[in-house]
């Protein structure tokens, strides 16, 4: 049977609670009469022969590309370049896609008898990741031939001997980059898809960056004309990184890149239960749901989040694209559209959605505040094309615990963000410019970013522009379940209960408004009309 | 007024969580697809008639079931020797006043019937569960007959069996009766004896409405009646219709035997003045009125204590 496409519930009385993430645990809320519930489609039918259609697009470019194998000779310097682990999420079962590409790379450079290889794990300014997880993404056998040679590496931005400038675009934007990529024979970047973000010219120009080149895309003003940023051709964002990915071509970085497409298949058959929509559980999914919220309302968050985080998903492959950089992201971008696109007809007053307890910057961490903000306001919401899918000036609802937690050792100038930053102001422009400078270029953050484990002194700033489309759109923001404290820091409001929180929204969307759920997981995109 | 039991089931109903304690709900705004059913009359009951379930259904009906009917509803037996020669297989069709029928009759049809005997019990009702389902399989041997619709399937299932040297006991009215009176016997039993080429044994069953019936609320012991007929055979060229009425006649005759004599009741059967089961017509509402006289309600009963008489 043919997976089934998204679909909008109109909720009636025989209408089931519907279910929402609740950060480490979940809620289920009843909804009101006449609310529409988006579900998204059902997860594709995955290719038949992975390893074969690797091969196959390898050696079958599409765009202005030769073959890989045409591309490879003995003394060339060939970097491979791959997504870190925000990407996918939760992280997948073993073997990781990007290990099933790179290994065949590797095997058609090793028949070309190339030896000057360098792997660089596209971080931006993310963390680096710790050796267990650089092993999951690539398996054993790459880790071991590379990282003890030196030829493991995870880019560095603040390292000026392995920055490059290569100049500036029509509209002035600097481009620097990862020195190594740039002055390689054949740059290789190996994508993870999963939402239409990502991929295309952003991949290099976004996750091979400096400090430098990246502040002229994300900021608030780029932000708030993002609209949305998961929609490419709508978003300044991504023209941004699209004029700084020619000016890498123009400057003479011969890239071959690699897209790979997921289907939404995100939960083991012990989480069946979030994949189905809630008339359709059986008594298997009812007490799979039972029993998973209750041992994980009954223990410590620490505990839970270790459970949730060793969660490792069966996501199954559904393209592989690979050859001249724009031509892919065409592929991909319908690919992914294909598994997540919802047709849906219309704006709403209010807009609720449930927050997991991952989002792309905390994995095998902890979800802060700023996280959820980021991932509400920021992913969520923009997971539209067209138009939102609340009106300007309606509310959002977000139902997670948002609480004052947050990891030292990963997000260490989240923490000052939160205590200094916030509590001055809440407003993205006024934060970008009295605070940005000072964080990003902080000797601190900087040492811990590029010894430790640590995000970027600027990243909390980033995240924040993350939402300030949404803050831009919304008339009011409230957090469902949310602690108090926490999230009047934040600017919001919260609520303890959903008729509270409708209640709440009442007062800036006026009497007897609509609603409209975006149901996750798996994800799902909106198509608004 | 409300009684004890519903009060109870109210306050059950009441007490247990909703979803996802229990199965969902089904927006009415969803299109459901028709599921395939493996129970009622598509439930596969043959794993009912293999070998050893046949062996400890058989321990259970003369071990169990048969000194209990004994004790609780002990049965007189009339007619037996009229099925001394009658053919095997057979379809017994009696008279259906209470779920007490089914053993009561299982357990005392003549021995060369009684282990090799299915019996028809209603898709909607018995077999509208699985845990049901197998439980009326494996105790009764019963076999889904559906009784709302016609279905080809069940009555299929039955001539088969009749076929392969099976005999069924079944309730040609379809149900319980409701209130003590008989109801006009289904056609569909004439159908499948034509089709198997079998006779059918009409059989009446007394005492049971009074010790069980569809609307008692308590069971009361009490002494019970069966009385066996002949075996029936359909005439060349009878009409189904025609065959299905004779069998209710004989029926109702046996019925009759066993109100007045067997010498009574074969006069007025040759006259035709046998009363029917099914009760005098109803014209009007003072009949309704007067045929339901015994179910008037009475006084409550008042307890006294200590007793004064």
């Amino acid at each position: 049977m043919s997976p089934r496409p998204g679909f909008i519930l109109d909720v009636d009385k025989s209408t089931p609670p519907s279910l929402f993430w609740h950060g480490e645990g979940f809620r289920l809320e009843k909804l009101p009469v006449g609310s529409r519930v988006i579900y998204p489609p059902e997860a594709l039918d995955p290719l038949k022969d992975p390893l074969g259609t690797i091969a196959q697009a390898l050696e079958h470019p599409v765009g202005d590309s030769s073959p890989l194998s045409s591309l490879l000779f003995a003394d060339m310097r060939l970097t491979i370049a791959f997504d870190d682990l925000s990407l996918p999420l939760p992280s997948m079962q073993s073997p990781d896609i990007r290990q099933m590409v790179i290994e065949q790379i590797l095997d058609l450079a090793a028949a070309k008898g190339v030896d000057d290889v360098v792997l660089v794990a596209a971080l931006a300014l993310h963390r680096r990741m710790t050796e267990s997880e650089l092993r999951h993404i690539l398996g054993d056998r790459i880790f071991d031939s590379f990282n003890k040679m030196g030829r493991l590496t995870q880019h560095d931005a603040e390292d000026p001997s392995n920055l490059i400038h290569l100049g500036l675009t029509d509209k002035g934007e600097d481009v620097e980059i990862n020195k190594r990529a740039a002055t390689s024979d054949l740059l290789v970047y190996v994508n993870v898809n999963l939402v239409s973000m990502d991929g295309g010219h952003k991949s290099v120009a976004t996750g091979l960056a400096s400090y430098k080149s990246l502040r002229h895309h994300h900021n608030v003003k780029t932000m708030v004309h993002s609209k949305s940023f998961m929609d490419r051709h709508n978003s300044q964002l991504h023209s941004s990184n699209w004029r700084m990915g020619r000016l890498i071509k123009e400057a003479g970085v011969k890239i071959f890149q690699v897209e790979t497409t997921l289907n939404t298949n995100t939960f083991p058959d012990s989480f069946s239960f979030l994949q189905k929509r809630e008339w359709e559980w059986n008594l298997k999914d009812r007490t799979g749901f039972i029993a998973a919220s209750t041992a994980l309302g009954k223990t410590p968050p620490w505990l839970s989040r270790k459970i949730l985080h060793s969660i490792r998903s069966p996501y199954q492959l559904t393209g592989v694209t690979a050859g001249e950089v724009e031509a892919v992201h065409d592929i991909t971008i319908e690919n992914i559209y294909k598994q997540q696109l919802v047709e849906v007809r219309g704006q709403t007053d209010i807009l609720t959605m449930g927050l997991p307890y991952i989002g792309p910057y905390n994995v095998n961490s902890i979800m802060n505040p700023i996280l959820v903000y980021c991932l509400g306001l920021g992913y969520f919401f923009n997971m539209y094309k067209g138009m939102p899918l609340v009106r300007k000036g309606g509310v959002l609802i977000l139902s997670h615990p948002t609480r004052r937690e947050f990891d030292p050792t990963f997000h260490p100038s989240y923490i000052d963000f939160f205590d200094n930053v916030l509590a001055d102001t809440t407003d993205p422009l006024e934060i970008e410019s009295k605070y940005e400078s000072a964080f990003a270029t902080d000797p601190w953050y900087i040492h811990l970013y590029k010894t430790g484990h640590a995000y970027h002194g600027v990243h909390p700033f980033y995240m924040w522009y993350w939402g300030a489309h949404a803050l831009d759109h919304l008339g009011a923001v409230i957090i469902l379940g949310g602690d108090p404290k926490t999230v009047h820091r934040l600017g919001f409001m919260s609520a303890s209960t959903m008729s509270d929180a409708l209640e709440m929204a009442q007062s800036f969307v006026g009497p007897d408004p609509s609603l409209t759920h975006l149901h996750s997981p798996p994800l799902l995109m909106a198509d608004v009309k | 007024m409300e009684y004890k039991t519903d009060r109870i089931k109210k306050a059950l109903s009441s007490s247990v969580p909703g979803f996802p304690f229990k199965a969902p709900t089904w927006p009415t705004t969803v299109s459901r697809k028709p599921k395939h059913s493996r129970l009622g009359a598509d439930y596969d009951t043959e794993w009912s008639r293999k070998y050893p379930v046949r062996m400890v259904r058989a321990l259970f009906l003369d071990g169990v079931a048969r000194p209990l009917i004994k004790a609780l509803i002990p049965p007189t037996v009339f007619g037996e020797d009229r099925l001394k020669d009658a053919p095997v297989p057979a379809i017994f069709a009696a008279n259906h006043s209470s779920h007490l029928d089914t053993p009561l009759l299982a357990s005392h049809i003549p021995l060369r019937y009684r282990h090799k005997t299915v019996i028809g019990a209603g898709a909607d009702y018995f077999f509208d569960r699985t845990w049901k389902a197998a439980l009326w399989s494996g105790l009764a041997a019963a076999i889904p007959i559906e009784r709302t619709r016609v279905n080809r399937k069940s009555s299929e299932l039955a001539e088969s069996l009749l076929k392969e040297g099976w005999s069924l006991i079944i309730f040609p009215e379809g149900g319980r009766t409701p209130d003590g009176f008989g109801q006009s016997f289904k056609a569909g039993i004439a159908q499948l004896a034509k089709k198997a080429d079998v006779p059918v044994i009409p059989v009446y069953i007394k005492g049971t409405y009074d010790a069980l019936g569809k609307n008692s609320r308590a069971f009361k012991p009490g002494p019970t009646s069966i009385n066996f007929g002949l075996p029936l055979f359909m005439d060349a060229g009878e009409d189904v219709r025609i065959f299905a009425h004779r069998i209710q006649q004989s029926v109702d005759q046996l019925s009759y035997e066993l109100e007045t004599d067997w010498w009574t009741a074969r006069k007025a059967a040759a006259v035709g003045m046998t009363p029917e089961l099914t009760g005098p017509e109803i014209k009007g509402w003072m009949d309704e009125w007067r045929r339901t006289k015994s179910k008037a309600t009475k006084g409550p009963s008042i307890s006294r204590w200590p007793k004064t008489d």
